[in-house]
């Protein structure tokens, strides 16, 4: 990694203790995985055919808000090469649990009926209505022009303020004033008493558009029953094969989770959005079951735009309290999210736990509270996209800080270092119920303006403004909760599920070694991060290791992949496992060297006894040993393999800074980003190269929403950003190059000191962007604007129409 | 509906096969004949993750049919390797990590080897206009972008 040079800190308690023999943690190397990807052998799941295989389509509303009078599938049914047309009553008839559950539970919170396909009223523009099976997807999608639905149209909501402030036919019944939860944070006596005592409050009005995840491959399920067996095997675009598994068996199939197995192949990106059980997997597999023959749906790219979970969607107002000297006293937040037309797994969690508690950002803020209105909205269903909850509460701080340090005339690096929590306040408990783990936020700070000469730059800023140009100078500083564990505190916020990771390390008798992990990747690297830490516990080399993820099959049990957790709890739980596995090989070499394990020293995979270097046992060795049982110390079981379940004791908190130099044109209110710079401290890094892709592609995603991004309805609660020609996705003249670096700063209790960072950099960018925008146009007086940052909103907030 | 009877040579080899008027191009390839490396990805053009060659030329084979390319020869990523082995390409993508999910990989593969042929020298201000048409969404492309510097480094004007 030419330019991520990394400034060692604190010593850890927690490092890879595979005593230096492995070398391979920290090596930026080469990603094994990439091969296949390269030569277009890689299979995802539309690659894969099977024999007698039918192809599924899925009609869908074309209304937001309506109640289904009539559907008439006869004509659809009569087509050439139709196998069958069903709608939501056969499903129903079927008898099976047909729900999709949610799987966080918050106080008070209604949970509406959310079927797989509708039977009374469609609540959203591509609300599922019939499925048609065809021998081609040719046939399949022309009959779904033939299926006739009469519709008794509604008025339809798709703003979170308008939904609960405005009288409008609800979007279910059971939430008649379109409430899904009121959830708080916080000490609300405590913040209004800091609020009256502070010298000044700021305030800021701000949206966070609906961001749609756009993993470039769409999501697809291809679904094999087997009559016999009475198995299902689906193939699926998944982040986490056995929470499929568990929900498709609980909420919608009914079938036992031994019956189903759950395959992700490669799989094209995710970002948060194949998380989720969605309705038409399990249609998929329906079908399938109906049928007796394999049933193939892949959806469209405008598919995926109607109906994978988008993101954000919040507007909020927020306050800060500040004493003249920069203290900042209170932060007081109010805000509406929008969840979309159905309670998605995560969609509860993401704007209340996930959101509200990382308000306090990097800074000591004594007193906090925040209220969050989950609305329910005729839109596709809202959860997490990279970064969620912590994206939008980090933006919701930085905004504030910004607008602080503008009301005070602070400068705003300097407003941001006066509150920032001190090292040895660690572990650091804020007001909004948090634990950090382990922080040098100010070592990252200055790391990042030292890369901008912050000081001589703010100079240049006014000799510029001078001559009618201007810089903007954005800071984000962020610190995220990552892992999403202990299972127990999930537990208590209302879970639904555990936040373990498990994996199994196991020697093959002939010395090559097998992670089979919990986890699943879409593009993360895991295969290689995971071989790299296996390897180090047990000073191989990565090639002696193979990693499997992605099948419920050969995989005991996993939570997946999701909430930056991969790393921390899935290599965490690795790194134990081989542990484990190290020390029972360590017993049987002392067994057959004739020593105590205690005079057995581990260095590059080979076992030898203290002061007799000559006496010693390869691990390798070891492992034929103890597949071959032959000379085992007594009661010793044979065999060589440990199951590990890793429950962490806390979340990780990964942190950093990141900054951004722009130029605005005042004239056409183009922004040119001049330079980026990412200071990420992920804890320890297990591979520089994959850590630095990870901050990469999170910047990316995280400018795309700032400048770019955004769905957009129209009045008729039709999503207008349904193609990619109309959702921009930026491309590769649209960003900037990064320059990225780290510190390091361990977790204390994680076992390789890893924090995570799959979403650090999307959390950062965003704020970051907004902040130097903003930055920029101080002279016309511009506090605040809200994303995305287009030419012409920069153009009219030059032109005082904000 | 109509049948039509086309021929096209896919690396190196000829193929005749029977298609729907309306069957894409990309279509034809993964389902008709297991070139399943051009993935589709927005079915409108903009993605690139289709990008074959037609007749030594970049296309997105989404916005082609495939009677259209009756009697062409067409190139995909699993035609570039030599003999199996990585082109300098293939490595550097590896080498600088310019692929996560691999799913815009095949086209951005195809894209840039086209334009390496065109430009041997180029700017990364130029491969980023060359690669504009073509999205990924885990990089952030500064990684692509090296790799294709890198590949037209070692290469040196050799092609």
């Amino acid at each position: 990694m030419s330019d991520a040079d990394t400034n060692e800190a604190t010593e850890s308690a927690t490092e890879p203790d595979g005593d230096g023999s492995g070398g391979t943690f920290g090596s930026a190397i080469k990603r094994g995985e990439d091969v296949p990807l390269l030569t277009g052998d890689g299979e995802y799941t539309d690659d894969i055919s099977l024999r007698g295989m039918t192809h599924l389509a899925i009609c869908r509303s074309d209304h937001a808000h309506a109640r289904i009078e009539s559907i008439d599938t006869s004509d659809a049914a009569a087509m050439d090469g139709v196998i069958a047309v069903y709608t939501g009553e056969d499903v129903v008839e079927s008898g099976v649990p047909n729900t999709i559950p949610t799987a966080w539970d918050l106080p008070g919170l209604v949970q509406p009926q959310y079927r797989m396909l509708a039977t009374d009223k469609v609540r959203y523009e591509g609300t599922g209505i019939a499925a048609v099976i065809a021998e081609t997807p040719h046939a399949a999608h022309d009959a779904l022009e033939r299926i006739t639905v009469e519709y008794e149209p509604l008025e339809h909501v798709t703003d979170p303020v308008e939904a609960v402030e405005r009288d409008v036919p609800p979007v279910h019944d059971e939430a008649a004033d379109n409430v899904a939860f009121d959830f708080e944070l916080g000490e609300v006596d405590a913040t209004d008493e800091a609020f009256a005592d502070a010298d000044r409050v700021a305030s800021v009005d701000l949206r966070q558009p609906r961001i749609i995840p756009n993993a470039m491959e769409p999501r697809a399920a291809l679904a094999d029953w087997e009559n016999a067996t009475g198995k299902l095997r689906l193939w699926m675009t998944s982040q986490n094969p056995h929470l499929h598994r568990m929900l498709l068996s609980a909420g919608t199939l009914g079938l036992p989770e031994n019956k189903i197995q759950v395959i992700a192949p490669e799989v094209g990106g995710g970002f948060g959005s194949k998380i989720y059980h969605y309705p038409d997997e399990a249609v998929t597999a329906w079908c399938s079951m109906q049928l007796g023959r394999p049933v193939k749906w892949q959806a469209t790219r405008s598919e995926s735009y109607l109906t994978d979970c988008h993101g954000r969607d919040h507007v909020t107002t927020g306050e800060i309290a500040l004493d003249d000297d920069g203290t900042i006293r209170g932060v007081r937040v109010e805000t509406h999210a929008g969840l979309g037309a159905q309670l998605s797994q995560f969609g509860t969690a993401t704007p209340s736990y996930l959101y509200t508690t990382v308000l306090s950002g990097q800074y000591t803020i004594p007193a906090i509270h925040c209220r969050v209105i989950g609305a329910f909205t005729n839109t596709t269903p809202v959860d997490a996209y990279r970064g969620a909850g912590r994206a939008e509460g980090i933006y919701v701080i930085e905004r504030l800080v910004d607008v602080g340090a503008r009301e005070l005339g602070i400068d705003p690096a300097e407003l941001r270092r006066r509150n920032l929590v001190p090292p040895d306040e660690f572990p650091y408990e804020s007001a909004a119920a948090l634990v950090y783990d382990s922080g040098e936020y100010e070592r990252a700070m200055d790391l990042a303006l030292d890369h901008i000469d912050y000081d001589e730059l703010r100079e240049r800023q006014r000799e510029l403004r001078d001559e009618d140009r201007y810089i903007g100078i954005g800071i984000g500083n962020f610190v995220e909760s990552a892992g999403l564990s202990p299972s127990g505190l999930a537990g208590d916020l209302g879970a639904q599920a555990g936040g373990w990771e498990s994996s199994i390390v196991r020697f093959d008798s002939t010395g090559s070694v097998t992670v089979l992990a919990g986890t699943a990747d879409q593009g993360q690297g895991h295969r290689t991060t995971y071989a790299q830490i296996a390897a180090e516990e047990l000073g191989l080399s990565v090639d002696d290791v193979d990693v499997v993820e992605g099948d419920t099959d050969r995989i005991p049990q996993g939570m997946g992949t999701y909430g930056s957790r991969s790393a921390s709890v899935g290599g965490g739980s690795i790194a134990r496992g081989a542990r484990e596995v190290r020390e029972k090989a360590r017993r049987i070499a002392a067994h057959q060297l004739e020593t105590s394990v205690d005079d057995l020293e581990f260095e590059d995979g080979e076992f030898r006894v203290t002061g007799a270097p000559d006496r010693s046992l390869h691990i390798q060795t070891i492992a034929h040993e103890a597949y071959l049982g032959h000379d085992l110390p007594e009661g010793m079981d044979p065999g060589l393999e440990e199951t590990n379940f890793y429950d962490p004791e806390n979340f990780t908190y990964p942190f950093g800074t990141h900054v951004a130099v722009v130029e605005v044109d005042p004239e056409t209110g183009e922004i040119e980003i001049e330079r980026y710079i990412a200071v990420d401290d992920c804890g320890e890094i297990i591979n520089p190269m994959i850590v630095e892709g990870q901050v990469h592609g999170g910047i990316a995603q995280g400018i795309g929403a700032a400048l770019y991004e955004g769905a957009v309805y129209d009045d008729n609660g039709h999503l207008q950003t349904r193609r990619m020609d109309e959702y921009a996705v930026p491309h590769s003249t649209q960003l900037p190059e990064f320059k990225t670096d780290n510190t390091v700063t361990p977790s204390p209790h994680n076992p390789i000191g890893v924090k995570g960072v799959g979403e650090s950099a999307t959390i950062a960018a965003t704020p970051t962007m907004v902040s130097a925008v903003v930055d920029a146009l101080e002279p016309f007086g511009v506090d605040h604007l809200d994303m995305p940052l287009t030419p012409e909103s920069v153009w009219r907030a030059t032109e005082g129409d904000q | 509906m109509s049948e039509c009877n086309i021929s096209i040579i896919v690396n190196g080899e000829q193929h005749e096969l029977t298609v729907e008027p309306r069957t894409l191009l990309v279509s034809a390839l993964r389902d008709e004949l297991g070139y399943t490396g051009a993935n589709v990805g927005c079915e409108t053009g903009r993605c690139g993750a289709c990008t074959v060659r037609e007749n030594s030329k970049t296309i997105k084979s989404c916005t082609r049919l495939a009677v259209q390319a009756d009697g062409s020869e067409i190139e995909t990523v699993e035609g570039i390797a030599d003999n199996g082995d990585l082109t300098t390409l293939q490595e550097q993508f590896q080498e600088q990590h310019g692929l996560q999910c691999g799913y815009c990989t095949p086209g951005m593969l195809m894209t840039a080897d086209t334009f390496l042929r065109e430009n041997d020298d180029p700017t990364r201000e130029e491969i980023r206009e060359a690669i504009e048409g073509n999205l990924c969404r885990c990089t952030g492309y500064q990684n692509i972008v090296d790799a294709i510097e890198a590949t037209a480094d070692q290469l040196g004007g050799q092609r």
